[in-house]
């Protein structure tokens, strides 16, 4: 099937005057229909960068300098105007990573989502605010709750209704860039079922972006692991768990540490930023690294499906 | 409403000490005020002056308390006393007198130094940058540090003198009877020009970067990208989604701006002989008028509260997160 989004050797560079930081580079990945994809890495690896990009979000100093997004087919890339306002949120919707921050404090629940309607399909604001109430059933809030304002909500709440606005136009493809980072443990699990129950009912694909890999185990079946910019390993999600072939997606699996065993050293983005002439990771470079010191080599397939960045092939585990 | 209503109260309370020390500040002043005013006035006051001043300074010999009683009494019920300087005239009336120009310069030109200003500042940040936003703010920052006398006096000179495009002085022609017609309007009308728009000039800079600096702190927050991720206009998210957030500390400073607008420009209606308040205010001070000052300044901080109370009702309305509190 041909795949709802498809980014292709995509690169976005933060420049400012006298210093360029590659915020993504040569990514390329694709994401079927109904499916979950997810791009897990840590912060400052580029997973927003990558989920702005493809809303068209960006803005200066970010500038996209390479590569294409397709969705469906369509060059998003040569969007502009009011073409591009249509497709947003129509095609795409997401969820952002602060949900407490993405709701305008002083307008209420009812006149945020409202707005979806009256400016997509140009309802009426009285028929605006029955689709809208219908929305926040749909997550499980009562409609009475539209005339209330974000501060009155809790923040599994506001999450829940954001993740209504998201689903207002049944869209092709959600982008869910860390939803549940600020909720705790207990209401994380709420809004995760949330997700998958409406994903199931209304089939859409998701970009699922989170550091925390144990909740992008449950949810996705494919997975991209960042790093400085670059995705390092690409594989299915259980194929994945049980073998990370690029010792950064072993580093990262392993800093959620065991309750029990010998104490170990987490490993991470080290302090220097991925520039035009450093990859960042030639300061800690992992022994079975040290043929390359600049730059992280592309991904090569070495099992069908199964992508990883290493130069070598000689030492896979 | 209840918020409203403890506003009120809060408001009273401050009223009732405005009185107070007003009814104090006199009493406490080292020397005798009357006698001081006395020997300014080298003979010429009559007998019925001092005895209202003595009366007015608690020179009476009652008991503070007594005194303070009959103080109030008289504020309630609008007798401020009687001016020195302009005997035998109610300070109430003296103030009636001047408090309309006063108001209709100051209301005028705060209204359209808010409205320019904060239109100029919402749009030089949603074209951060561009023209406006590089050439507009330092152009009014200089226009604004200019002294104001020397920049009110050149306006006179080039609009008035050299050019006689506005009339030089006066709130009306004289000769003209005040009323409502169109002549009269027209007249008072042409007075207003050059007074309100110094005022304006000088101040709208302020108002500008204000909002222009609230809207660009606005534009990064999170709302305003999921606004846009949204496919809104961009004019609906800049009116609906940031300017109208980062209006609350404008209204603010509407607000503190409406309450001191009753204290009168004084170097406006002193350039332009433009009958008002600020200018009684400094013939009251020259002059020693003590019950003239003692009323101009009470009718001040009562209208700095009124104007208060009246922002605190309308931001209500403007930010829902102030009536949980």
């Amino acid at each position: 099937m041909d795949p709802v989004l498809e980014v292709r050797n995509l690169r976005v560079e933060y420049r400012s005057d006298g210093r360029t930081v590659v915020g993504a580079d040569r990514v390329s990945f694709a994401i079927g229909p109904g499916e979950i994809f997810g791009l897990a890495g840590e912060s400052g690896c580029g997973k927003s960068t990558i989920a702005n990009a493809v809303m068209r979000l960006l803005k200066p100093p970010a500038q996209i300098t390479a590569g294409d997004i397709r969705f469906q087919g369509r060059d998003v890339l040569a969007l502009a105007g009011g073409e591009l306002r249509a497709f947003r949120w129509r095609q795409i919707a997401m969820v952002f990573q602060s949900a407490m921050n993405s709701l305008n404090p002083v307008l209420t629940i009812g006149e945020q989502i409202g707005d979806i309607f009256t400016t997509h399909e140009k309802l009426s604001r009285r028929a605006a605010r029955d689709r809208a109430g219908e929305l926040l059933e749909l997550v499980g809030i009562d409609p009475e709750r539209l005339k209330a304002y974000p501060h009155q909500l809790s923040g599994g709440m506001r999450q829940r209704v954001v993740i209504a606005m998201a689903v207002a136009l049944h869209p092709r493809l959600l982008i869910m860039d860390e939803p549940t980072t600020a909720l705790d443990v207990v209401v994380q699990q709420e809004i995760m079922a949330q997700i998958r129950d409406l994903q199931r009912e209304l089939g859409f694909s998701i970009l699922f972006i989170t550091h925390d890999m144990s909740l992008m185990v449950e949810l996705s079946q494919r997975i991209g692991v960042m790093y400085g910019g670059r995705i390092v390993e690409l594989a299915a999600a259980d194929d994945l768990f049980a073998k990370p072939l690029h010792p950064y997606s072993e580093a990262l699996m392993n800093a959620f540490p065991p309750l029990t065993g010998p104490r170990r050293e987490l490993t991470g983005l080290f302090d220097a930023p991925r520039t035009t002439d450093s990859c960042g990771f030639h300061i800690r470079c992992p022994p079975d690294r040290s043929d390359c010191s600049m730059n992280i080599p592309d991904l090569r397939e070495v099992a069908p499906g199964r992508w990883v960045a290493r130069s070598t092939e000689g030492d896979l585990r | 409403m209840r918020l409203i209503l403890r506003n009120l109260g809060f408001y009273l309370v401050a009223f009732w000490a405005s009185i107070t020390l007003n009814f104090l500040l006199p009493r406490f002043m080292p020397g005798d005020p009357v006698s001081r005013m006395f020997a300014q006035s080298q003979g010429a006051m009559q007998p019925e002056q001092i005895a209202q001043m003595s009366k007015l300074f608690g020179l009476d010999d009652r008991p503070l308390w007594e005194q303070y009683v009959t103080y109030v009494k008289s504020v309630f019920t609008g007798d401020l006393g009687i001016s020195i300087s302009r005997f035998p005239t109610p300070v109430t009336e003296v103030i009636g007198a001047q408090i309309g120009w006063t108001l209709l310069l100051g209301t005028t030109a705060l209204i359209i130094a808010a409205l320019l200003g904060n239109l100029l500042g919402i749009v030089a940040a949603s074209r951060r940058g561009g023209l406006l936003d590089s050439a507009f703010p330092p152009l009014l920052i200089f226009v604004g540090s200019f002294p104001y006398f020397w920049l009110a006096m050149g306006a006179l000179y080039l609009f008035g003198v050299s050019l006689g495009w506005f009339p030089l002085r006066h709130a009306y022609d004289a000769g003209l009877t005040p009323g409502l017609n169109a002549e009269f309007l027209a007249n008072a009308g042409t007075h207003l020009v050059l007074p309100a728009l110094t005022i304006v000039a000088v101040t709208v800079g302020s108002w500008m970067l204000g909002m222009r600096n609230s809207m660009i702190a606005t534009a990064a927050e999170d709302y305003i990208t999921m606004a846009e991720a949204k496919g809104l206009s961009p004019s609906r998210i800049m009116f609906r989604y940031a300017a109208r957030n980062a209006l609350l500390p404008s209204v603010t400073n509407i607000g503190m701006g409406l309450g001191f607008v009753v204290g009168g420009a004084l170097l406006t209606e002193v350039v332009f002989a433009y009958p008002g308040i600020g200018f009684q205010l400094l013939a009251a001070v020259q002059r020693l008028d003590y019950p003239l000052m003692q009323g101009i300044f009470l009718t001040i901080t009562a209208a700095v509260l009124l104007a208060n109370f009246l922002i605190d009702i309308v931001y209500v309305r403007l930010d829902p997160r102030v009536r949980v509190r």
